[in-house]
């Protein structure tokens, strides 16, 4: 009897509805909740600026006290210049990677699928090993001109180049094969990580301990024209979402089925290959290798909202700006004056709670 | 001062230490490893580490000197010696292939596969410790010329070393207010690692009378802007080396050290990396050098200032 019981609980959960919560409920949630962990991350910091001080160093009200005017200019300064854009760059850049990990997902029908693994981080990461190894150079002298965005363009060229092969290799006649992308993707990331030792083994003390913050990434050093950059590429990413959500939902059956149902299935593989690079190769470009949240925080969201895509998309988005402003905040805080490479975090605190989820629905779903 | 306590051992001790290795009368040195290295015929060295090969041709060594790590760059003629590569990227068989009689490395030269090679190849191998300080600088040169045979050489640098830095003392005696100092080894995509406390750039600081603005950690880590932004740097100080150095502008532009005196005042200092943190023979030149460009109120002082270390002849 209690195995007849549990069964129809488990069908029922499995086809769920009735323990997903409304998908307003969801997104004001996690609305509330990144407005939460921003205000967190606003009132901490190596700076120091005492709770007291932080609304009129945002400017939300002139303080009375006119004699607090260099300290007012100083708070003023580092939360505009430092601080604020950093916790945006946090939040877009785990927009992105979340959103680009549950579209790889959807897309491979896998749910190993994530930028990283696929190589297109991968390739990001050799390219930006390369330019700090070889800006001594001739060729790094001749880009002389755009040393300071070097890296970033680098790296995102990297992720491009990755997916344009990627892609060229797994399309044939106008049809691309999703299982090639996969294994070829396996094998440029085994490619491009044999590159990354090998630029490690002729990279001198300097630029090994470069290249090792670098692929252990850190949103150290956001400013408001990198920002500039991200904003455009997350816009997109969210108009998009919208568009191949639906086909994404109905690819779970199969290429054939989501044919037949009407959806124009290159296309949709198109623009997904297309925007995840995008979004990869940015997100890579201003914070290095992050990995870890394009995984788990789409799964979380699955557990709880389920797999449809029109949720699943915004909500990661949204997810993966909590998490990543979290472990940001802590990054910046708990080993100053130095900071913590973000990537630790973001596994430290994305993996146990991911798998406390497991563990809770392991006897309701079957991965 | 013990971490190189210097004998020559009896035969039977020296028989015991070394677990039955046939044993000439050779010197006997103790190594950063803690362990007795036998010395039987120095004449054919390679040096791995820019400070110890300027040792070697201080004491007039440089005839012996087989072969050269990428940091040696300093004399120039050490350029021209057969390079074994950078010093923590040795290979084993490079280093062989020149059929070394005694090798002397810095502590911190690898990788440790490579060391062991050179162990099992039973090559005297001398780790030489590294410390950065004054007396560690002393006890280099020691235990440098100890091994070399040559224990009157050495105390003829180290006498010429104690002579600098007593001079440098007296410099530093006048700084009345010492500025904050903070170090930056790499500035990439507004990401700055600077060096903390327990780091050749710390001590360098110091000695040049200066404080390091940042005493939160040790090694050289990236800093988090807003710690920058209050440690309140004066200078900010790196080293030239190759084409990817730290340039000013980059620093001056940086958004947290916009926000410091470094950028309104425009004060970045470069310095040649080997001779600023090299902490060979020249470093309290080095340090005057630094000095004079944190106390511009000090050139005066400086001027009598003369290297002890250029004008002596140790090589005999």
């Amino acid at each position: 009897m209690t195995a007849l019981s549990d069964s129809t609980e488990r069908a029922k959960r499995r086809s769920g509805y009735a323990l997903r919560p409304p998908a307003s409920l969801t997104i004001i949630c996690l609305l509330i909740a990144l407005a939460g962990a921003a205000l967190i991350a606003l009132t901490m910091g190596a700076a120091g600026i005492p709770l007291a001080r932080l609304p009129a160093a945002l400017g939300l009200w002139a303080d009375a006290d006119a004699a607090a005017g260099p300290t007012l200019a100083r708070d003023q300064l580092v939360l505009w210049s430092i601080r604020i854009p950093r916790i945006a760059a946090a939040a877009m850049v785990g927009a992105l990677l979340a959103a680009s990990g549950a579209i790889m997902q959807g897309l491979f029908r896998n749910p190993l699928a994530d930028p990283a693994l696929v190589g297109v981080s991968s390739g990001g990461a050799l390219a930006a090993a390369a330019a700090i190894v070889f800006t001594d150079s001739q060729l790094g002298q001749s880009l002389r001109f755009m040393q300071h965005h070097l890296l970033p363009i680098a790296a995102f060229a990297g992720s491009l180049v990755t997916t344009i092969l990627l892609y060229s290799i797994a399309s044939r006649s106008g049809r691309t094969s999703i299982a090639i992308f996969l294994l070829a993707g396996i094998a440029i990331a085994a490619i491009a990580n044999a590159g990354v030792g090998l630029l490690v083994f002729i990279a001198d003390d300097r630029q090994l301990r470069d290249i090792t913050f670098w692929m252990l990434g850190s949103l150290s050093g956001a400013t408001w024209p990198k920002l500039a950059t991200l904003a455009p590429v997350l816009a997109l990413a969210l108009i998009a979402c919208v568009s191949i959500a639906r086909g994404l939902d109905v690819l779970v059956l199969g290429e054939a089925e989501a044919f037949h149902s009407g959806v124009d299935v290159e296309r949709l593989k198109r623009i997904s290959i297309v925007l995840v690079s995008a979004m990869t190769g940015v997100a890579v470009s201003v914070c290095g290798v992050v990995g870890f949240v394009g995984i788990v925080v789409p799964h979380l969201l699955r557990l709880v909202i389920g797999p449809a895509h029109r949720l699943l998309l915004p909500a990661s988005m949204l997810l993966g700006a909590v998490l990543m402003v979290g472990a940001d905040t802590l990054a910046r805080t708990i080993v100053a004056p130095a900071e913590m490479p973000i990537g630790i975090l973001t596994a430290a605190i994305g993996a146990p709670f991911f798998l406390g989820m497991l563990l809770r629905q392991r006897g309701l779903v079957s991965l | 001062m013990t971490f190189c306590r210097t004998l020559v051992l009896s035969a039977a001790a020296g028989a015991f230490l070394l677990g039955g290795t046939a044993l000439a009368a050779g010197i006997t040195v103790h190594d950063a490893r803690n362990r007795d290295v036998t010395i039987s015929d120095p004449a054919r060295i390679v040096s791995i580490g820019g400070a110890i090969t300027e040792i070697l041709y201080a004491l007039g060594f440089e005839d012996r000197l087989v072969g050269v790590d990428s940091t040696s760059l300093y004399p120039a003629a050490a350029r021209d010696k057969p390079g074994v590569g950078y010093m923590r990227q040795l290979s084993a068989e490079g280093v062989l292939g020149l059929n070394p009689s005694l090798v002397l490395a810095a502590q911190g030269s690898g990788p440790k596969e490579t060391m062991d090679v050179l162990d099992a190849a039973k090559v005297p191998l001398v780790l030489v410790p590294e410390t950065f300080s004054e007396a560690g600088l002393i006890e280099k040169i020691r235990l440098v010329g100890h091994a070399m045979g040559a224990d009157n050489r050495a105390e003829c640098l180290t006498a010429a070393v104690n002579e600098d830095l007593t001079q440098l003392r007296e410099l530093r005696a006048r700084v009345t207010k010492p500025v904050r100092v903070m170090f930056v080894m790499s500035l990439l995509n507004g990401r700055a690692m600077a060096a903390g406390k327990n780091t050749a750039a710390n001590e360098i600081i110091a000695l040049a009378g200066g404080v390091n603005a940042i005493d939160g950690y040790d090694g050289y880590k990236i800093i988090n802007d807003e710690a920058i932004v209050a440690a309140k740097p004066d200078v900010v100080l790196s080293i030239q080396r190759g084409k990817d150095s730290v340039d000013a502008e980059t620093v001056y532009l940086h958004p947290a050290f916009a926000l410091t005196p470094v950028a309104a005042n425009k004060t970045f200092i470069s310095m040649e990396g080997l001779y600023l943190l090299g902490f060979g023979p020249r470093t309290a030149a080095a340090a005057r050098d630094l000095s004079v460009k944190l106390y511009p109120a000090l050139a005066l002082q400086a001027e009598t200032f003369k290297p002890a270390v250029s004008a002596a002849n140790c090589r005999l």
